[in-house]
């Protein structure tokens, strides 16, 4: 058992600062992902979904919390992507992962931003998620790309 | 014939080792050894920006010569749109392409003419297809490898279209056939190009088999004939008139030419290949979906950019853009019905899809190359981060790669290598302030006590 958790496993972890409104981050990071990715030889549809929960997800961040971090841990087997925030949190989840609903600002969504599309387009995209929020706190999102199963 | 031939290539007596050339290419493709600057020829994509930036002119494209013109019975210049935009007061596109007749062609096609054609072809395409929005031109061959190796993804969004270039040397060489009766084999034909990414794709064709182009010529190697030509023929008015294009297709000679042309619903002309870059990672991403269709220029101006060209870019649009009013609107050479055959019938659809470039990867092994990652990442983070480009590799992170790849030592950097000299000098100097027991101040040590 022991021997088993001390069995190494290479990765790598990639982590961001995103402040509010910091509608740069997102973009950047994914593409910095993106490269990161293509080195390791990652698979074009998997580099593709990454980029799309990183760049959703920090996009959340910046538009709805006051501040936050965005962590990607890559290892042989999976990516994790998790976004921690401080804000306002999401009162209902259910209605939040509908697509088309939003509570982004008027000024946000002038912006071209909030259309109500970030959390189901990141459910799409990855194997497993992982949304943890307390109103008034914050939130806590897990995104998983398995690697090594099918598709 | 080497796996990678490239156009672009470097005039090794002119190098000077200078780091400018690094820096502007956007691939990370170009890395200044000993002394020299070398292309990494799988990275390379023909744009041409080292061309531009190098301040001894060490950078160069090679096209062909017009002594091809000698293995061809049957020789057909095909002169690109932005040729038109090198000449000074032009009142037609004749005098250019009786120019070109008087030094050794036997006949010209304008690839303006055949741009027409493609523009009609991508139109339809639009139309007719459900495939993904935006819809990318096919037309520069720059960029198609940009895709290639940076965004694979969007590979299938290329309108499967010919380049003009491409349809040109067909279309020309076909009615040449019926025309003269010669063999198809013993016709030449030649693009009179501003670009050296078109060398490279008449050599390695990425959306057909084989390229009907025989040749690709330079614009500087026959400028000077030309313009001797039309001074001479001011005097002595040439009679038949050779022009055939129409304004849609000369104006592919600059950026917004092509989509104008193309005419869909949406659409977008972005030309320098930065701009081009940064454009496609948004798109990557999914931005902008409700656009038909995006012409994407490596050259910042289109064509008229190209390094080949003799005339700065806004020179050579002006001067297009006058004899293209000059020109006003005539006929277009081929009717409907013939346009709409040629899409019918599927001529000139690329045969070959662009097949995705992996060049990037650190290791064929997943675990391997997670750890050559972690070493990346490390390496990186205790370079300073100047990007000066004195190491030779374009930034901080680009030497890193390079570590990793073994073509490059940490000590390449100057400031690691100040470090370490000064490490190195305060240890000598701790070292010398050590004394040997036997050579130890005496009166000092009972001092001491």
């Amino acid at each position: 058992m022991l021997n088993d958790s001390f069995r190494f496993t290479p990765h790598i972890t990639l982590e961001f600062k995103i402040g509010e409104k910091d509608f740069f981050i997102a973009g950047e990071s994914a593409s910095r992902v993106k490269k990161t990715l293509q080195q390791l030889g990652m698979k074009q549809e998997i580099i593709k979904r990454t980029a799309i929960i990183i760049y959703e997800a920090a996009m959340n961040v910046a538009i709805h919390a006051n501040h936050g971090t965005l962590k990607v841990y890559i290892d042989p087997e999976v990516i994790s992507i998790i976004t921690e925030d401080k804000g306002p949190g999401i009162p209902d989840i259910e209605l939040a992962m509908k697509e088309g609903y939003s509570t982004a600002s008027h000024e946000v969504r002038e912006m071209g931003f909030g259309a109500g599309m970030g959390l189901p387009n990141i459910k799409q995209c990855s194997d497993e998620l992982d949304i943890d929020t307390k109103v008034g706190v914050g939130t806590t999102l897990k995104a998983k790309i398995c690697l090594n199963n099918k598709v | 014939m080497t796996e990678y031939f490239h156009s672009v290539t470097l005039d090794f007596e002119k190098c000077k080792g200078c780091t400018n050339c690094i820096k502007k290419c956007p691939m990370e493709a170009i890395r200044v050894h000993d002394g020299k600057a070398t292309i990494m020829q799988e990275r390379c994509i023909d744009c041409g920006e080292c061309i531009r930036c190098c301040p001894n002119h060490a950078k160069i494209a090679v096209t062909d010569t017009l002594d091809i013109l000698s293995e061809y019975k049957y020789r057909i210049a095909l002169p690109a749109p932005s040729f038109f935009g090198q000449f000074k007061e032009l009142e037609n596109a004749d005098c250019v392409l009786h120019g070109l007749l008087s030094i050794g062609f036997d006949e010209v096609f304008e690839v303006a003419l055949a741009a027409e054609i493609v523009g009609y072809l991508v139109h339809q395409y639009i139309k007719d297809s459900k495939i993904k929005r935006p819809i990318f031109s096919s037309a520069c061959p720059a960029v198609l490898r940009l895709v290639q190796i940076k965004f694979p993804d969007l590979l299938e969004q290329i309108a499967p279209i010919l380049t003009p270039m491409e349809v040109a040397a067909r279309l020309a060489k076909e009615e040449a056939v019926k025309k003269t009766g010669i063999d198809y084999e013993d016709i030449g034909a030649f693009f009179i190009s501003p670009c050296p990414a078109k060398v490279t794709e008449m050599r390695n064709p990425m959306t057909t088999k084989h390229s009907a182009v025989n040749g690709v010529i330079g614009v500087q190697l026959i400028y000077k004939d030309i313009i001797k030509y039309i001074i001479k023929e001011k005097t002595q008015k040439v009679s038949s008139t050779l022009q055939k294009a129409t304004k849609l297709g000369m104006a592919w000679g600059y950026v917004t030419g092509e989509s104008k042309n193309v005419d869909a619903s949406t659409t977008l002309a972005v030309s320098g290949i930065h701009n081009v870059i940064s454009l496609l990672e948004e798109i990557e991403r999914g931005e902008l979906k409700n656009v038909d269709f995006i012409e994407l220029q490596a050259c910042i101006g289109g064509c008229v950019g190209g390094p080949l060209n003799i005339h700065n870019l806004f020179v050579g649009r002006v001067r297009l853009r006058e004899l293209i009013k000059k020109c006003g609107s005539r006929p277009s050479y081929y009717t409907d019905e013939e346009l709409h055959r040629f899409y019918t019938q599927g001529h000139y659809v690329s045969t070959e899809p662009v097949q995705p470039k992996t060049i990037m990867h650190l290791d064929e092994d997943m675990s391997i190359a997670i750890m050559k990652m972690e070493r990346l990442d490390k390496i990186t983070n205790e370079l300073p981060g100047l990007d000066c480009g004195a190491c030779g590799s374009p930034s901080c992170r680009a030497l890193a790669e390079d570590i990793i790849r073994g073509i490059a030592f940490e000590t390449d950097c100057v400031i690691k290598l100040r470090e370490k000299v000064k490490t190195l000098a305060e240890e000598i100097l701790d070292l010398a302030r050590i004394v040997p027991p036997v050579m130890a101040d005496s009166s000092k040590k009972t001092g001491d006590k």
